[in-house]
């Protein structure tokens, strides 16, 4: 189970799966059968990849159950063309930054290791720890991604690391039978219609329509940079992501007050009390379980994976359906995403080349298409059709046709005291900011805690 | 009084038996008795042997110590003077900075705040509890069960226990013990709500909220029925009894309907009784004029209702708050409030029997003779244990209460674990060993090491007071 591994590795331990039960069914109740005959091309051995008999090399990251299934097809597929040996392990524990890190200090760092925060790849690129992609990488990722993509693995203008996959975290997801029950025939396109359909579900007995996961921090923080990217645009969200406009800007006013519309209504969200204590799973639960009490809930593409991990689970695409994050007072389409970047760590002769395939459409169409493996890719090049259920693609589909009018989760690039820790800085006060509305107060927290975790 | 030498023994013996229990991680803990100990040897050493002898014997332990003890001490003392860069890098010297944001920051200080209640009430209590259940057991019949059963959960871990009490803690009265006695107990003595979530879709015919109850915009007279829309009946699966709502007819009194203005599906006509919406049974219905309820009635199936014996005048209607108020739902027990007290209570749970037992053989201890001297002199029983079991046994009550206040400061497992299921709430229970433990997750290394020296100065003055004693006792 992948979705924010890196945020609870924080807190730590095993101990959080074992609270959620319903947390870790997840990965291993997919079957992890690779497939790697399924792809259109690159399934025969003679194909046009360079020699690389007896090379071998290894692959760490965090990926495990149906994520690690595809992933290994994909390996398996570029051993198949060149002869050489990927060996992928997944990080003890999960915590795969602890476990690089200890790995890169005591000198025996994976050929390959993959990375999801931005925020890792300068830590890596400063020092030389990583390695620059070759020429044939870069054009690789510059014909098969949009620009924007290609810029976050890179630092300070050299490209370091390659997309391999990525995560829509613009999508609402909803019950389609309490959605027809209420009479809503399509789902709202703008900010204002999600609120009256709002209180149109609330009057056709459901009890809390719309289900907030206040208990994970980070769905707040996701609901925010969503409103923000839509209420202040993608310029003044890359200023407030580096911290070069304040917390107390104006702008940040107007998106709490846009949020405090629905966050503020207990006929929408029911008792703010209630759902600062709802975690994550039990907010998506809440919705497509049995006899659910929420109708909609807003997080990410891979709120798909908790969806099919439950015991009597909802259908993808049938019961549970889809929309993107509704526009903001006219605003274009924009999408918050997040993704794993893959980054050499070492010269071994295998890692260009396997970066390059990675890179490549043949490799992500591999990943995409495995049974069981939730992936999904900003390739371009990357066809509807390479997609297990049309729900997954039309989330790719979203990511790719808003080209470079998409940015990285906005807490995901803060330093971990501020953007990563339970209850804490910009989870726990926006939590605060859920039971208490205070726009003001919650403004200048924010701005105290982000200075001093700037060191400021 | 008459022995009162053989009870330093006793509290002897316990000591011996505290100290492991409190683990020999932290640093002072360890090293005092440790130095003490080696101190003693020396000068017991016998005649003919050189100090430089028991000096190399020593050099490892030595060695070994500085290393895992007072390197990492002094190092620690160092950096909680130096400021934190974004990525654990030291960024410029800070001076008393770090302490000072203990107190200043919001979710330290919380922590401190908190680190200082359970000092206060947590080692007093478990004491308490622990000299009640001591005494009391002295007097049953089988004793030792009793005293098993209270020391049970000693054995378990604090991980299983804290589990164990986050299951008891479940909002739901369906999955967590805690709020299904509640509710039970409650709902006992007064009756759920019928219709919670019923609301007016706007406020046009009426008014009013869900802890108010909901009144009438205008007037009713009699032989114009009133038609009252409601909406947020559970569509899927709705009262069992309900029935289509009718178009009332109009009788010589006043009379009504109240119906669900909302079918499965949508679609229907706001305001209007449009095929497929229900009628709301079994609501109250006063007739309120001039300030004062007139009559009642019920709502029958179909959601109609009259008042046959209202045949002039206009009235309001208002539906009571009753039937609209939200279930009760028992106590949050890991909320803003009652989240600390909660974890204290499971904490009592665990650590009572452990206060017990010692007090318990440290009661044993106590000569019988002073006691029966004491009830044949006519002493009462409240007398013999204020007067002279109490007495006796302070030695023991102060060795428990200051391992527990050594404990306490230093509480992490069982908080740590309660605030997993708390959520938003998690902060309102912080304390300062999970305060270092979010620091240093987050690669605060400053204030982490702040808040660690911090936790030490607060121990040093029970550590103290504890090796005194163990030197006096020894003597």
């Amino acid at each position: 189970m992948r979705m924010k591994s890196k945020r609870v590795a924080i807190t730590g331990l095993a101990l959080a799966s074992l609270l959620s039960v319903a947390a870790c069914g997840g990965g291993s109740s997919n079957s992890p059968k690779a497939n790697a005959s399924q792809s259109g091309g690159g399934s025969s051995p003679t194909a046009s990849g360079p020699n690389l008999k007896g090379a071998s090399f290894d692959i760490l990251g965090q990926w495990t159950g149906g994520e690690q299934a595809a992933f290994q097809a994909v390996i398996n597929a570029f051993d198949q063309q060149t002869g050489a040996t990927g060996h992928y392990t997944p990080a003890a524990g999960g915590d795969e930054a602890g476990v690089l890190g200890t790995k890169v200090a005591g000198g025996t760092p994976p050929d390959i290791a993959i990375l999801s925060l931005p925020g890792a790849i300068a830590e890596y690129a400063k020092p030389g720890k990583i390695y620059p992609v070759s020429s044939a990488v870069q054009s690789a990722v510059n014909s098969n991604f949009s620009s924007e993509w290609g810029t976050l693995g890179s630092y300070n203008g050299k490209m370091y690391c390659v997309p391999v996959d990525a995560a829509n975290k613009s999508t609402m997801w909803y019950n389609a039978k309490l959605f027809s029950n209420a009479g809503i025939s399509s789902p709202p396109q703008s900010w204002d219609d999600l609120i009256k359909d709002g209180k149109t579900l609330s009057a056709s007995g459901v009890q809390v329509p719309i289900s907030v996961g206040g208990g994970d921090g980070w769905t707040l923080t996701d609901w925010f940079e969503n409103v923000y990217l839509r209420t202040a645009g993608l310029q003044k969200y890359d200023e407030l992501t580096q911290h070069k406009i304040k917390w107390t800007d104006p702008s940040v006013a107007t998106a709490l007050n846009t949020l405090k519309q629905i966050w503020g209504d207990p006929q929408l969200i029911g008792s703010p009390q209630q759902a600062v204590k709802v975690p994550f799973t039990s907010s998506v639960d809440n919705v497509f379980k049995a006899n659910p009490s929420s109708a909609l809930v807003y997080e990410a593409s891979f709120v798909a994976t908790t969806i099919t991990s439950d015991k009597d689970p909802a259908k993808v695409g049938v019961d549970a359906k889809v929309f993107p994050f509704p526009s903001v007072n006219g605003s274009q389409p924009v999408v918050e995403a997040s993704g794993d970047f893959a980054c050499a760590f070492t010269q071994n002769k295998a890692a260009q080349p396997f970066l390059a395939y990675l890179a490549s459409a043949d490799a992500a169409k591999l990943l995409v298409g495995t049974q069981g493996s939730g992936f999904l890719s900003v390739n371009k090049n990357v066809p509807a059709s390479a997609y297990n259920d049309t729900t997954s693609a039309q989330l790719a589909q979203q990511m790719v046709k808003v080209g470079n009018d998409f940015r990285f989760d906005m807490s995901d690039q803060q330093p971990a005291a501020f953007g990563g820790t339970p209850n804490k800085g910009m989870w726990g006060d926006l939590q605060t900011f859920l039971t208490t509305g205070n726009v003001k107060a919650t403004q200048q927290q924010l701005e105290k805690d982000a200075s001093a975790a700037y060191g400021g | 009084m008459t022995k009162d030498a053989e009870l330093p023994s006793a509290g002897a013996r316990t000591e011996e038996s505290v100290l492991p229990v409190e683990g020999g991680t932290s640093p002072p803990v360890g090293v005092p008795p440790v130095g003490g100990r080696a101190t003693a040897r020396r000068r017991q050493a016998p005649p003919g042997e050189s100090r430089w002898i028991a000096g190399i014997f020593l050099l490892p332990a030595g060695i070994f110590l500085g290393a895992v003890v007072f390197y990492p001490f002094v190092y620690t003392v160092i950096r909680s003077f130096f400021k934190d860069g974004p990525s654990g890098e030291t960024a410029g010297f800070a001076g008393l900075g770090n302490y000072v944001d203990i107190f200043t920051q919001p979710d330290s200080w919380v922590a401190f705040r908190n680190n200082v209640l359970w000092v206060v009430i947590v080692p007093a209590v478990v004491t308490i509890l622990g000299l009640l259940f001591a005494v009391l057991t002295e007097r049953v019949r089988f004793s030792s069960a009793f005293k098993i059963i209270l020391f049970t959960p000693m054995a378990i871990s604090f991980l299983a226990a804290g589990i164990t009490w986050s299951l008891i803690y479940v909002d739901e009265p369906s999955m967590g013990l805690g709020n299904a006695v509640v509710t039970g107990v409650h709902d006992a003595f007064s009756s759920s709500t019928s219709y919670p979530g019923l609301h007016p879709l706007n406020d046009t015919v009426l008014k009013g909220s869900p802890a108010k109850g909901y009144t009438t915009v205008k007037p009713v007279s009699p032989g114009s029925p009133a038609l009252l829309p409601i909406t947020g009946l559970d569509l899927t699966s709705p009262p069992p009894n309900a029935r289509q709502a009718q178009q009332p007819a109009s009788g010589p009194g006043v009379s009504g309907v109240l119906w669900n203005d909302f079918k499965l599906g949508g679609g229907g006509k706001s305001g209007v009784i449009d095929h497929g919406e229900l009628g709301v049974p079994g609501v109250q219905v006063q007739a309120v004029k001039n300030g004062n309820v007139v009559a009642t009635t019920t709502t029958s199936v179909d959601g109609s209702f009259a008042f046959p014996s209202l045949t002039s005048g206009s009235y309001t209607l208002h539906l009571p708050h009753g039937d609209f108020a939200p279930a009760f739902a028992g106590v949050s027990w890991l909320g803003k409030y009652l989240i600390t007290p909660s974890i204290m209570i499971a904490y009592l749970w665990i650590y009572t029997g452990f206060a017990m037992v010692l007090l318990a053989a440290g009661m044993a201890a106590i000569p019988r003779d002073a006691l029966e001297a004491a009830r044949i002199d006519g002493a009462t029983e409240w007398q013999v244990f204020r007067r002279v079991t109490a007495p006796l046994l302070s030695p023991v009550l102060l060795v428990v209460f200051v391992t527990m206040v050594i404990n306490v400061l230093k509480i992490f497992d069982i908080v740590f674990i309660l605030q997993q299921p708390a959520g938003g709430n998690a902060k309102y229970a912080n304390v300062l060993a999970v305060q270092l433990y979010t620091d240093y997750g987050n690669q605060q290394f400053g204030a982490a090491s702040a808040v660690g020296i911090l936790l030490v100065i607060l121990v040093i003055p029970a550590m103290i007071f504890q090796v005194h004693n163990f030197r006096k006792e020894n003597r």
